[in-house]
């Protein structure tokens, strides 16, 4: 789809932006460009624009070397985000985002109509159409941003740290939603950011940039985690890469136990006579309501009477990852992550000596391809990496659970993103 | 001054609206159509001193040289061309008002963020239409207030072209000297300042209308 071809950038003043990049990126993927600051990720994006002219190589589109089609043409089949989205500050939103449209002589009515639909599609309301930028915040002016990049349904988008400049909270979301909204619209995306959580959140390819503008590594995400090509790499993506790696390890194949659950209406008596410390209290459906201290009992009565400790957080066998699971084991009370089916009901416990245990078992599938990472070269879908694999960020909710157990966790020295 | 001449006859001023409403229409062409002139002039030179920024020393020193020639050598040396003609008072006060708009328009493009040119070229506008439909419009209030700058200096210029009989209010000014009579001398002064306030409040006005979306932004806009 797009691909470079050896392709050098040296600036005037004698930097070298890019150094001997070949690539070829999927179509209807979302490929990261990520590595410190300065190691020419705008400068390689900006070459599938023609915003920046390479001093060496070839970049083509689609099998068509970009340099056969005029700058300006070229550019209104391409959207482009920027980090300050850049919105024109005299125009309404809804003008803004019917620029590309207006550009290719679509005519007002039509434009607008179509702008309109973009602002929808990133969840804007209709009122803000008459707006202009200052008087939107700015994770609403990246939706804007974004919406105006799809004005003419380019196939496809370039973007240049198109989350940093907002605040964690609602870049989760934008992330979130930007995942969502490709889910529908499968554009060929090249994607630039300085985050490598980031990165392994939104790419189903990352290629990692050192500094010198030299391709240090393209692969899958799950791969990049299990395979760092060097120490430059395996210094980038983190220490905690291997807590990270179960991201993409399903929740749905971990072995879990019954464990000491009760229904509510059962009485004290029972629940002492398991003789754990801890029992699980459920409702009438099997879902969790909390935990019980065997210490804590009170003489008569029933579960229903006594005080619970909060269960922490459960983890779902549908769309939860192992570190997830994980995550819920370490942060329960009685030290028993919950997991749960696709109705909320208890299907099991364990902890996370049995957690880490059965994921060191299914680890054989995911570091499985024994062939060290190739650097350069046609990555392998995600699929291919194996049937246990899940986009770590599938959905809102999910997202919302790696931020946590990032938030717990350690940052990345290297990445200049410390930013959770 | 006479003797018991009060400083304004009230029944003068009566006597005379019609002659001063001409003269004060005579006093706005003769002060606005250069801040025109000035316009039509300083923006493709402004565009042009941003685009290649090492013309711009160059053009600035030289508008700036022309503003420090007295308006009377001015007038003197376009008299051999144009006459005692109202051409005479205007190129001159068109070549006063490069000095404070050639800036204007260069800082105004230069106000332009980075982000949104990129952008802008980014959408496959071209530069010919980037320049027209993006940085132009958002580099307008920087622009306005260097018109409002001229404007006001220009108004106030015109009157000296009476010299060359061409001053529009500024007959009056000259009459009044020479007849030793203030009140044409006061009543010419204050028309003079109200113009250039009037001028300045309708430009104020003129930017708020052509910009709604500059509110709330201050001085950066
Ligand atoms: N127009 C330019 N002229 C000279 N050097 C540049 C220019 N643009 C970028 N560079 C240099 O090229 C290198 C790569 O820049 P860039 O692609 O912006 O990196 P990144 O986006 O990864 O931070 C940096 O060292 C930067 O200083
Ligand atoms: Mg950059």
């Amino acid at each position: 789809m797009i691909r470079f071809d050896a392709v050098s950038k040296n600036y005037p003043n004698g930097t070298t932006a890019v150094d001997g990049l070949s690539l070829e990126l999927a179509e209807g993927g979302i490929t990261v460009l990520v590595g410190p600051s300065g190691c020419g990720k705008t400068t390689t994006l900006r070459m599938v624009n023609r915003m920046v002219e390479p001093t060496a190589g070839t970049v083509s589109l689609r099998g068509q070397d970009i340099r056969e089609v005029a700058a300006p043409e070229l550019r209104r089949g391409i959207g482009y985000v920027i980090q300050h989205a850049g919105l024109f500050p005299h125009r309404t939103i809804l003008d803004n985002v019917a620029t590309v449209p207006l550009l290719l002589g679509w005519g007002k009515k039509k434009a607008r109509a179509r702008a309109a639909e973009l602002l929808e599609l990133v969840g804007l309301p209709a009122t803000m159409a008459k707006r202009y930028p200052y008087q939107l915040s700015g994770g609403q002016q990246q939706r804007v941003g974004v919406a105006r990049a799809l004005g003419a349904d380019p196939p496809v988008l370039l973007m240049d740290e198109p989350f940093s400049a907002v605040d964690p909270i609602v870049r989760g979301e934008l992330q979130a939603e930007f995942l969502r909204l490709q889910k529908e619209l499968h554009k060929t995306i090249v994607f630039v950011t300085h985050d490598i959580d980031e990165a392994i959140k939104l790419g189903d390819n990352i290629a990692v940039f050192r500094t010198g503008g030299k391709l240090a590594q393209f692969d899958t995400p799950e791969r990049l985690l299990a395979h760092p090509a060097d120490d430059f790499v395996a210094d980038f993506v983190g220490q905690d890469r291997g807590i990270r790696r179960l991201s993409f390890v399903q929740a749905a194949g971990l072995p879990l136990r019954e464990g000491p659950a009760l229904p509510v209406t059962a009485s004290v008596a029972e629940a002492r006579a398991l003789d754990e410390p801890w029992v699980l209290v459920v409702d009438d459906a099997r879902r969790p309501l909390g935990w019980a201290e065997a210490a804590g009992l009170a003489d008569a009565g029933t579960l229903a009477d006594i005080p619970l400790a909060p269960l922490g957080h459960t983890f779902s066998l549908v769309g939860d990852s192992a570190r997830a699971a994980l995550d819920a084991a370490l942060l329960s009370p009685s030290r028993l992550a919950v997991g749960v089916d696709a109705q909320g009901a208890v299907a099991g416990v364990a902890d996370a000596y049995e957690l880490s245990a059965a994921i060191a078992g299914t680890g054989g599938s995911l570091g499985a391809a024994p062939e060290a990472a190739g650097v350069a070269g046609v990555a392998e879908t995600a699929e291919a990496a194996g049937p246990q694999l899940v986009k770590g960020a599938a959905d809102p909710a999910d997202a919302e659970d790696a931020e946590d157990a990032d938030g717990s966790g350690s940052n990345t020295g290297k990445t200049g993103g410390g930013d959770r | 001054m006479r003797d018991g001449e009060p400083l304004i006859r009230w029944v003068w001023i009566g006597d005379h609206v019609g002659e001063l409403a001409h003269y004060t229409g005579v006093h706005l062409r003769l002060g606005l159509l250069p801040v025109l002139f000035g316009l039509i002039i300083s923006v493709p030179l402004g565009i042009l001193c941003h685009r290649w920024r090492w013309i711009y020393p160059p053009t600035l020193t030289a508008a700036n040289v022309l503003y420090s020639v007295p308006s009377l050598a001015l007038f003197m040396i376009f008299v051999r061309y144009t006459g005692l003609t109202e051409r005479t008072v205007m190129i001159p006060l068109t070549l006063y008002t490069l000095s404070v708009l050639i800036p204007n328009v260069v800082d105004g493009l230069a106000s332009v963020p980075d982000p949104v040119r990129q952008a802008a070229t980014a959408m496959g506008f071209s530069t010919v239409r980037r320049v027209i439909q993006v940085e132009l419009p958002i580099a307008v209030p920087v622009v306005v207030a260097g018109v409002r700058v001229a404007a006001v200096s220009s108004i106030s210029l015109v009157a000296v072209g009476q010299l060359i009989g061409q001053g529009g209010l500024g007959y009056y000014i000259i009459r009044g000297l020479q007849l030793d009579f203030p009140t044409p001398i006061i009543t010419a002064t204050v028309l003079i300042m109200l113009l250039a306030l009037v001028t300045d409040a309708l430009l104020v006005l003129a930017q708020r209308l052509l910009t709604p979306w500059a509110r709330g932004k201050g001085a950066k806009a």
